[in-house]
């Protein structure tokens, strides 16, 4: 089926399309030095609007995650899995995503993953995949 | 903190309830009027009394099975004269309509607010199965703040959600599926007790182990059922509830905070809202967990009840799997007697209001078969994610 697209605006256009150049990147404050996520023209912790997208290592651990069985619309491919994914820049900086490229009862908590994007139109999905 | 607690100046005074239909051949707004007019009728006031109107999550001008029927419609309806009224989804969870009453009530606002949550489901996915999918919040591209981070990885249901907080929940605290599976069990065995509920035959541990996995851990028979039906309650200032044909049941202390992003990903994990609400609402009341005789917890995915009751202080936080082992503690003559109606698990997602509903009746000793021992004080928690709030009600 035809996957929900993101509607690109300034603020998160640097998230969606940084696979282009193979990049995953996340928003950092030059104020307080930290990570966050989702984008957003303000850092919500300190309040600096001294933010900006950043590349990062694109590599993590699966946190949470859930196989789903259910075909939610006719043409879905099932099972896929959802995972959080939380990135090693910083404790508690997550975001969903799909764990690719390997069978999906073998995704377990701590998997350690990594980024690879998939473009569909002008959005490059960010997926994760097991780390070698 | 706080130097008044504004929701001891309100009560309810009077409930009601449509039929629950799966599907219900009513419109929503015949449906919504059944259960607005019976509440009126039971606070003893008529349609010039009501002076405010409050709905979660309102309806969000597209008739929405998720909520067809909001304030603006139900005001022309029953041609209601308000002070003010109000409906929309951004608040702390379907106990927000309750909430929002309460406030324009302590605040002079008005004097009797009509509070409803109208549902029609059921009814909607006879025709289309993929009604309630995230994806159909935004039309074409994901425009929306929280969800485009959700749905082009197909997210398409909450439950995909609520299971990964079980998940964690499985792994941190070793909580088990044959445990999870007691809150389906429970809620089914009280809807047998509920001529109402939309699945009352008898449920064991084996029908639910071999229920269809939906998204793991969760399966179908965690996963509350849709149905169509309308709720709604009164609230009155308590000086007003006390002339009324009902004990007035107070409302002795809310809960609603959320000191976490809205998010579903960027919160706690196991715990999600349910710490800073119930904290907030403990801190109002002298009441102790251990005083209340029923609890109505949101069941709308099985594992949200088991993070309500740990949240609650019915169990240590990562002991809810200990505690409904073997479904003792929660069943009718438990420690703590849970969904008696059968929850939205087998009585059918009311969505909200009728944890409050049923809480109401047992207080009021009209629970029929179902009742239980007579007690004077509940509590309501409704919600899931970022999502939550909860009420703990007292019968004077
Ligand atoms: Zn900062």
């Amino acid at each position: 089926m035809a996957r929900k697209l993101p509607a690109l605006n300034p603020d998160n256009i640097a998230f969606w399309q940084g696979g282009e150049t193979g990049s995953l990147n996340i928003h950092h404050c030059s104020g307080c030095r930290r990570y966050f996520h989702p984008p957003a023209p303000i850092c919500p912790h300190c309040l600096s609007q001294n933010v900006a997208p950043r590349p990062v290592s694109g590599r993590g651990k699966v946190i949470s995650y859930t196989i789903n069985h259910q075909r939610w619309q006719a043409t879905l491919e099932v099972p896929y899995v959802v995972a959080i994914v939380e990135l090693k820049e910083q404790t508690g900086l997550r975001l969903v995503s799909n764990i690719v490229g390997m069978p999906a009862d073998e995704v377990r908590i701590d998997l350690p993953v990594k980024v690879t994007f998939s473009q569909i139109e002008d959005v490059w999905l960010p997926f994760f995949e097991k780390e070698a | 903190m706080f130097d008044r607690l504004f929701e001891k100046d309100v009560a309810i005074s009077g409930i009601g309830q449509s039929e629950v239909g799966r599907p219900s051949s009513l419109s929503a707004m015949k449906l919504t009027l059944d259960a607005t007019l019976e509440a009126i009728a039971d606070a003893g006031l008529t349609r010039d009394d009501i002076d405010g109107v409050a709905c979660w999550p309102g309806d969000n001008n597209n008739g929405d099975a998720f909520s067809p029927v909001g304030p603006n419609a139900l005001i022309s309806t029953l041609g209601l004269k308000v002070n003010w009224f109000g409906g929309g989804y951004e608040g702390p969870g379907p106990l927000a309509g309750l909430i929002n009453g309460a406030m324009a009530i302590a605040t002079g606002l008005c004097k009797h607010v009509l509070v409803f949550r109208t549902i029609t489901e059921a009814s909607r996915r006879q025709t289309d199965k993929t009604a309630s999918a995230l994806s159909n919040k935004t039309v074409g591209r994901d425009n929306s703040f929280f969800w485009q981070w959700y749905t082009p990885f197909n997210v398409l249901s909450g439950v995909n959600l609520m299971a990964m907080y079980a998940q964690r929940h499985f792994h941190d605290y070793g909580t088990r599926p044959e445990q999870l599976a007691q809150i389906a069990m429970t809620c089914r065995a009280n809807a047998a007790l509920n001529p109402k509920a939309v699945y009352r035959a008898p449920m064991g541990l084996d029908d639910y182990m071999a229920s269809r996995m939906i998204s793991t851990p969760l399966r179908m028979l965690d996963c509350d059922v849709h149905c169509d039906a309308s709720t709604a309650i009164v609230l009155s200032r308590i000086d007003a509830a006390r002339g009324g044909p009902n004990a007035p049941i107070r409302l002795e202390a809310i809960g609603a905070a959320l000191h976490q992003p809205w998010s579903w990903d960027q919160i706690d994990l196991t715990a999600m809202v349910t710490g800073e609400v119930a904290r907030m609402m403990w801190s109002r009341t002298d009441l102790k967990p251990s005083d209340l005789g029923s609890a109505q917890l949101y069941d709308g995915f099985s594992i949200l009840t088991i993070i309500w009751l740990e949240a609650l202080g019915f169990c240590p936080v990562g002991e809810g799997g200990d505690f409904i082992e073997g479904g003792r503690n929660i069943a009718r003559d438990g420690l703590i007697p849970i969904n008696t109606n059968g929850g939205q698990l087998s009585g059918g997602r009311t969505h909200g209001l009728g944890y409050v509903h049923e809480a109401c009746n047992q207080l009021w000793g009209r629970a029929g078969e179902r009742q239980l021992k007579p007690h004077h004080a509940s509590v309501v928690a409704a919600g899931g994610g970022p999502l939550g709030g909860s009420i703990l009600l007292v019968r004077e």
